[in-house]
C-alpha cells in the first residue's frame, strides 16, 4: 500500500545520537481496513480504498453501512484512496497496518491546517504594514497599502493579496523523515510538524 | 496523551532526574564539545523552576556570578547532563522562584530543609 490514514497525536522531541534535540510528530497510523478495490475494468485505474477510525453505528448513513458490511468491518470515520504496490495484492476487509511503512525512509503527510478566521495581510501574507507606528501616523499599521497603479491598468490584477480567510486549507508536507515506528501501538514518529490540530486525520503517503 | 507517552518512551532515557526540586542547590556537570576535545564544566545554583514533563522537562538553574545574576535552562533528559549533584535541599513555599530574581545578597537565601 502506497499511504495509510493516520491521525495526529501531538509533538514531543528527542534527542539524537549527537545530542540534537529534535522537534518530533507523533502519529497513529491505521490499522486501515481496505473497503474496496479499484480496477482498470470497473474504474480506469488501480488502487484500494481503506478506511480508519470508529463511527457508530446509528451515525452512519445506510448506504455507508452496506459498504462497509461488504467489506465485512464496522462503521469507519474516515475514507482514502491510495495507489497500490507493485504486484500488492489485497482485498476487502484486509487490515493494513504501519508496518507497510517499515522499509521507508520518507513520507509525504497531508493534512487541513487549523483555520484561523478571516485575517488581515500582515498575518495571512507576511505583509510589514504600512509605514510608523508614531510620528503623527495612525490607522495605517497593519495596512496592505497600494494595490496597484492608477489610470493604467484602472483595475486590480486577480490574485492581489489581500485579506480573508486564513488556514483550514489542505497542505502536503513532503519528505518527511521517519524517525521511529512503534507497531504494539501502531504509531509513527516523524521529524518536523505536520499540519493540523492534535486528533486531526491526516494522509500519509509513501 | 496515553500515546505521546508510550512514543517518548520508545526513545530510551537513561538519566533520572526527579531527585530534585525547586529550592534546591544543585551543581549540573555539563558535557562540552570544544572542536574534537570534550569536557565537562560545572554549573551551581538555585533551581527556580522545573517545567513540562516527559521527555521534554527542562529545568532552570540561577548562579550569582561576579555580583550579576546567571540563569540557565537545561532539558533534563539532554545526554550532555553527565550528573547532577545535590548540594543542599532547600526549604521554599512556592514551586516557581521568580522572586529571587528581584533578591540580592542576604535576602536571596534559601533556608535549608530541616528532617
Amino acid at each position: 500500500m502506497q499511504g495509510l490514514i493516520g491521525k495526529k497525536i501531538g509533538m514531543t522531541s528527542v534527542f539524537d545520537d549527537s545530542g540534537k534535540n529534535i522537534p518530533c510528530t507523533v502519529l497513529e497510523v491505521g490499522p486501515c481496513v481496505v473497503t474496496q478495490i479499484k480496477t482498470t475494468e470497473n474504474d480506469g485505474y488501480e488502487a484500494a480504498q481503506v478506511a480508519f477510525g470508529e463511527k457508530k453505528e446509528k451515525n452512519t448513513p445506510r448506504p455507508m453501512l452496506g459498504h462497509f458490511k461488504n467489506a465485512h468491518t464496522t462503521p469507519k470515520r474516515k475514507l482514502a484512496e491510495f495507489n497500490l504496490d507493485k504486484g500488492e495484492n489485497v482485498k476487502p476487509g484486509d487490515v493494513i497496518t504501519v508496518e507497510t511503512f517499515n522499509k521507508d525512509r520518507w513520507v509525504d503527510v497531508t493534512g487541513d491546517t487549523k483555520g484561523k478566521g478571516f485575517q488581515g495581510v500582515v498575518k495571512r501574507h507576511g505583509f510589514h504594514g504600512v509605514g510608523d507606528k508614531t510620528h503623527g501616523q495612525h490607522n495605517r499599521l497593519r495596512a496592505p497599502g497600494s494595490l496597484g497603479a492608477s489610470s493604467y491598468p484602472s483595475r486590480v490584477f486577480k490574485g492581489m493579496r489581500m485579506a480573508g480567510q486564513d488556514g483550514g486549507r489542505k497542505v502536503k508536507m513532503i519528505s518527511l523523515q521517519i524517525m521511529k515506528i512503534i507497531p504494539e501501538h501502531n504509531l509513527m514518529i516523524l521529524k518536523g510538524s505536520v499540519p493540523g490540530a492534535k486528533g486531526s486525520y491526516v494522509l500519509i503517503e509513501k | 496523551m496515553d500515546l505521546l507517552k508510550a512514543a517518548e518512551q520508545a526513545f530510551s532515557v537513561k538519566a533520572d532526574h526527579s531527585a530534585f526540586h525547586s529550592g534546591d542547590t544543585i551543581t549540573v556537570h555539563y558535557k562540552i564539545k570544544e572542536g574534537e576535545k570534550e569536557r565537562i564544566q560545572m554549573f551551581r545554583g538555585v533551581v527556580i523552576q522545573r517545567r513540562g514533563e516527559g521527555i521534554t522537562q527542562t529545568f532552570t538553574v540561577r548562579k550569582i556570578s561576579g555580583g550579576i545574576g546567571v540563569e540557565r535552562i537545561f532539558p533534563a533528559y539532554s545526554p550532555f547532563i553527565e550528573k547532577i549533584e545535590i548540594n543542599k535541599r532547600g526549604s521554599v513555599r512556592r514551586a516557581r522562584l521568580f522572586y529571587l530574581r528581584g533578591l540580592t545578597g542576604k535576602k536571596a537565601r534559601i533556608k535549608e530543609k530541616r528532617f
